[in-house]
């Protein structure tokens, strides 16, 4: 951890200020070099970003001495005024002074490692070091803190409710008390069951859902997706994290492109010649297209469009994408004014992706496009917490479970178990434990003694 | 005033108190070989049940089994002395059948007393231990009132509502022990001396009245079982006559005078300093709390086959004489009701648990462990669990061996000593069913299953025993084998299977399977099946409970096998839990106070959120990579 490490600290994307964060023993220095105001500890100062002669951009700085500050190392923000391509060249002028690029969680790693995350922060520990950014961090904790915790304080209630019924049956069998039916405890879980869920479509959880800008691959079959796919990753130095399909027969990736999370579907598994498959194929490539925040649509350059082509751009319309003519290795037959007269919204670029042709300037495209602004952040940036929906997920399978013998009429204390469960699982999500939450209602709400 | 002190001799143990934990006590540490002496106020006292008249109930009931599969005595003696047998909660599951038992409390305190009397290495004395001798931080003797010394190695407290004892009707209060007993007064004292953090607990009992002032056509009877479940695992079958209880209500008019008197109730007027419990309130806080409940319903209950009292469950009361006389012959059956004992509350010392390592040992006084409602519990069964507990650990921590600890996925035991000790307890803390995490597999059926084994390593379980146990395990393993290799035709099951209302088969099926359909029992499929062996209740009962629900079982040992990772997770005592930056003060500051034995056990500790869980972990892996 002795190095330097830098980045841009603040959403992507989002106009007005942009912060660029150095965090380690030559921040100081690497400000000095590029940075005509004066530099005092704690103090915001007024200058300008120089490279050489040439004035980049004005700006407020602050230098915040180890350990008082974030990652408890030596730290210098940066507050670019200007646009987001003077945001991007401040960057890489403080790279060039020697600092390296911090990976995705870094700044909070260090934080943690520091030993200067309190413990509402360390609440989400384990997401912290799989954090895609520092800002996906702030969101996690702010979420634990926001809506969510709220809604899912709504529904433990409910559980508990039930719990608390259930509980009060089975240790208090002489008591004078309303006896807990199959049926009541059926129509309990359902309305659980059904908040749950929606939960889990839910705003919220589509948010949850997100772990990067997700960035829909699109195309008929064998016009180069997985080119593009493996081209992607083998740029991007770590795949930060392997999600498991969630859509069966789509591939999702996790990739770090330039330093920003992104979340690639690529339609590839569908690939086959039968017909029907091929028509599953533009079903998932539209389902693709509505949760996605940018869309790369690849044509075939080597032959004229086909009518699949023309359907997927039908759909196209209006939305921000990036179209590839590919195959320019075997031929152009596509005419990108053409194109570009059909899709006003969409930049083109032509490519050989089987040669590895073209995939830089993907890049640079996604990237600006992002520090551009063009490409609305949305929300899907802010949230990355797989654990949560695992967790609500895990939830709603044990209410499901619960109702199934309910509606088997088994006993009382096993089904019991599967409701404590659920209990359970959404307690984690918000950090809390169970402890004596049931007790405490059961002797609240209920008479009892000897 | 100092007495004049003279030697009485040397053991190995002396135990405090022959209530309900230290009878346990007292046998347990005999019975693994140490030279025991047990003392009580008054040998009148010996397993006096001073509430209610009976043994077991939710999750009580599984602690006594427990105590049964460890060699522990509870379970024989209300085997030997109960009057009506009940197993409760039968249409709820099989993890949490109970079983509860009236007891004949005479008779009860009689068999336990012989029982102690007859086991070789126990002296039962009557004396008022006054003080313990602590030497080099170490308890070594105990000081009776009289002046007389006995020298030990290890002491157990087990002293109930006896210490600082004081009972309060209406107005009056007085110094008392539990029912008129004398109480301890100066050990209280002492202990508060030497530091220890005491505090004062409440409870309450009853009045009793006698049986033929009540009007039983007004009541409704309550029947004991037919089929008796014994509750030792050392008996098959039992027979007995068993006696009625009876259910009433109270009415508004009850209420009425409880809530005109509300100012003349101890309870409320401010007397009472101690915490009472939140499942056992008197009948002006029930009034009080539930102002909307038309009713609360109270069970008649006999004392016993050779005393006419009756014991009035669910009216505990601190209201004054004259008005406990009114308000309880306001309710039907009970208008005539001459009552013999009042009703009362008691309050008593008892130490806060969190000063309590794993073994029950004091943290500060070297051998000195502590038991039952000194723990801050409630109950007889919550008492005598832990008296086995710290018998069975001053033994062994005298022979220098590890101690013995039952965690939260082995016992209902585990799961009372790991609360009390690692959460504390703010108020009387009483075992429930809700309380264990595990409860599938912590089934009373298979307390031996899961107890007997370690019983006999540790000695307590006796060869009988251990070889019935062992004739149980093995008969179980090979009937249900036979069963799963069994295969039955359509033809020959189906008409058994329509005459209980079971969907038929289609094709052959293993008896196994049609075992797991709720509907059918084991006895059920006899006639299907020849070659069947001649099984006991417990037998059958535990292999039938394993058959039906193996699926859900297994889900509960997966779940204890994550459980486990954690607590397999050592932590070094003697870490300085300051050293980890992370963590919360109070985190910290707790951490540092219990100083866990394993991650397990510090995630429970309140005042430790998982958040600090996951801090201590990282930290952890931290360590373990560099």
């Amino acid at each position: 951890m002795n190095d330097t490490i830098a980045a841009i600290a603040t959403a992507y994307g989002e106009g007005g200020i942009g912060i660029i964060r150095i965090s380690g023993p030559e921040a100081r220095e690497i400000l000095s070099g590029i940075f005509d105001g004066k530099i005092q500890n704690r103090r915001l100062s007024y200058g300008h970003v120089y490279d050489g002669e040439q004035i980049i951009d004005e700006v407020m700085a602050v230098y915040m001495k180890a350990p008082a500050s974030y990652t408890a190392e030596d730290v210098v923000e940066i507050n670019c005024h200007g646009s987001m391509v003077s945001l991007l060249k401040t960057l890489r002028l403080v790279l060039k002074k020697g600092a390296r690029m911090a990976e995705p969680g870094e700044f909070t790693k260090r934080a943690f490692l520091n030993g200067r995350l309190d413990l509402s922060q360390a609440e989400a520990v384990i997401d912290v070091v799989k954090a895609k950014s520092d800002r996906s961090f702030d969101v996690a904790v702010s979420q634990l803190e926001g809506s969510l915790s709220a809604e899912i304080g709504n529904i433990r209630k409910d559980i508990l409710d039930l719990l608390v019924d259930v509980t009060v049956n089975i240790d208090y069998p002489d008591e004078d008390i309303e006896q807990m039916t199959y049926e009541k405890l059926e129509s309990c879980l359902c309305i659980i069951k059904e908040k749950i869920e929606k939960l889990l479509r839910g705003s919220q959880a589509g948010r949850m859902i997100r772990e990067g800008i997700r960035v829909a691959i699109v195309g008929k079959p064998n016009v180069g997706k997985s080119s593009l796919m493996n081209g992607l990753l083998r740029e991007s130095r770590a795949i930060v994290t392997e999600i498991p399909g969630t859509t069966r027969d789509t591939i999702e990736e996790s990739v770090s492109i330039r330093n920003l999370p992104v979340y690639l579907i690529d339609t590839a598994g569908i690939r086959d010649t039968d017909d029907t498959v091929e028509k599953i194929g533009i079903e998932k490539s539209k389902e693709a297209f509505n949760s996605a925040d940018f869309i790369i649509f690849i044509v075939d350059g080597s032959e004229p469009l086909t009518e699949e082509d023309e359907e997927i751009m039908s759909y196209l319309e209006g939305r921000k994408s990036l179209v590839l003519i590919n195959k320019q290795d075997i031929g152009n037959r596509v005419n990108s004014r053409d194109l570009a007269d059909r899709l006003p919204n969409s930049d083109i670029i032509e490519t050989a992706l089987i040669r590895g042709e073209g995939i830089s300037e993907i890049e640079d495209k996604i990237e600006e496009l992002v520090y551009g602004g063009q490409v609305s952040q949305s929300e899907s940036v802010m949230v990355n917490n797989v654990r949560h929906i695992d967790l609500l997920r895990k939830a709603g399978q044990a209410i499901d479970d619960a109702k199934a013998m309910a509606a088997r009429q088994e006993a009382l204390d096993i089904i019991e178990i599967d409701i404590r469960n659920a209990f359970d699982n959404l307690g984690e999500i918000i950090g809390e434990t169970v402890s004596d939450e049931i007790l405490t209602e059961v002797f609240s709400r209920f008479c009892l003694g000897k | 005033m100092s007495m004049n002190r003279f030697e009485m001799g040397t053991y190995d143990i002396i135990v405090v108190g022959a209530g309900h934990a230290g009878c346990e006590a007292g046998l347990a540490a005999a019975r693994m070989g140490k030279k025991t002496l047990m003392l009580s106020i008054n040998l009148e006292a010996v397993a006096m049940m001073a509430c209610n008249p009976s043994i077991g109930g939710t999750g009580k009931g599984h602690l006594v089994r427990e105590i049964d599969a460890l060699g522990g005595e509870m379970g024989l003696n209300i085997d030997k002395t109960f009057i009506q047998s009940r197993m409760l909660n039968t249409a709820k599951g099989p993890a949490v059948h109970s079983l509860r038992a009236q007891a004949d409390k005479n008779q009860y305190h009689i068999e336990m007393k012989k029982t102690l009397e007859k086991e070789e290495l126990l002296d039962l004395k009557q004396g008022e231990a006054v003080d313990i001798i602590i030497e080099n931080g170490r308890a070594c003797g105990v000081v009776l009132k009289t002046g007389a010394v006995y020298r030990c190695r290890a002491v157990i407290l087990a002293t109930g509502t006896f210490l600082g004892g004081k009972i309060f009707i209406g107005e009056s209060a007085f110094e008392s022990g539990p029912n008129g007993m004398a109480p301890s007064t100066e050990l209280a004292e002492k202990l508060r001396e030497y530091g220890l953090p005491m505090r004062r607990f409440k409870t309450g009992t009853p009045a009793r009245a006698l049986a033929d002032s009540f009007d039983y056509d007004k009541m409704i009877p309550q029947e004991g079982d037919e089929e008796i479940v014994p509750f030792s695992f050392m008996n098959d079958d039992l027979t007995k006559d068993q006696i009625k209880c009876w259910l009433t209500y109270t009415n508004e008019k009850t209420h009425e005078v409880i809530r005109r008197n509300f100012h003349r109730s101890a309870l409320f007027g401010g007397q009472i300093e101690g915490v009472g419990p939140r499942y056992c309130p008197s009948i002006e806080d029930k009034i009080n709390r539930f102002a909307d409940r038309e009713r609360h319903q109270l069970f008649i209950e006999p004392e016993g086959l050779h005393t006419d009292e009756m014991y009035i469950q669910g009216m505990s009361s601190s209201l004054p004489e004259d008005v406990q006389e009114e308000f309880y012959r306001t309710i039907e059956g009970l208008e005539n009701l001459k009552i013999v004992r009042p009703a009362y509350a008691i309050e008593y010392d008892c130490i806060d648990p969190l000063d309590l390592k794993i073994n029950l040992e004091n943290r500060s006084i070297e051998n000195l462990f502590c038991s039952g409602q000194f723990n801050g519990s409630s109950g007889y069964e919550e008492a005598a669990a832990q008296g086995l507990m710290a018998g069975i650990n001053a033994v062994l921590k005298l022979d220098g061996k590890d101690p013995f600890v039952l965690d939260r996925s082995e016992a209902y035991i585990g799961v009372l000593i790991d609360d009390l000790i690692t959460k504390g307890t703010n108020e009387p803390y009483r075992i429930m069913t809700s309380r264990a995490e595990y409860r599938l597999v912590l089934r009373q059926d298979n307390a031996d299953l899961r107890l007997t084994e370690k019983g006999h390593e540790i000695g307590l379980v006796k060869e009988d025993r251990y070889e019935r146990f062992l004739e149980k395990k093995e008969i179980v393993e090979k009937e249900t084998e036979r069963l799963r290799r069994k295969v039955v035709q359509p033809d020959a099951a189906n008409p058994l299977l329509e005459a209980h209302g079971s969907a038929p088969l289609k094709s052959a099926q293993s008896l196994i399977e049609i075992l797991r359909r709720p509907e059918i029992t084991y006895d059920d499929t006899e006639e299907i099946d020849d070659t069947r062996p001649e099984m006991s209740r417990h037998q059958k009962t535990m292999m039938e409970v394993q058959i039906k629900y193996e699926g859900y079982i297994e889900k509960q040992k997966q779940q204890i096998e994550k459980f486990k990772r954690l607590e397999n997770k050592k932590l070094d005592p003697d870490f300085d839990y300051e050293a980890i930056d992370g963590l919360r003060i109070e985190a910290r500051q707790k951490l540092n106070q219990f100083r866990p034995l394993s991650v397990g056990q510090a995630s429970r500790i309140s005042g430790v959120s998982p958040a600090d869980i996951n801090v201590l972990l990282i930290y952890l892996e931290k360590v373990r990579r560099s």
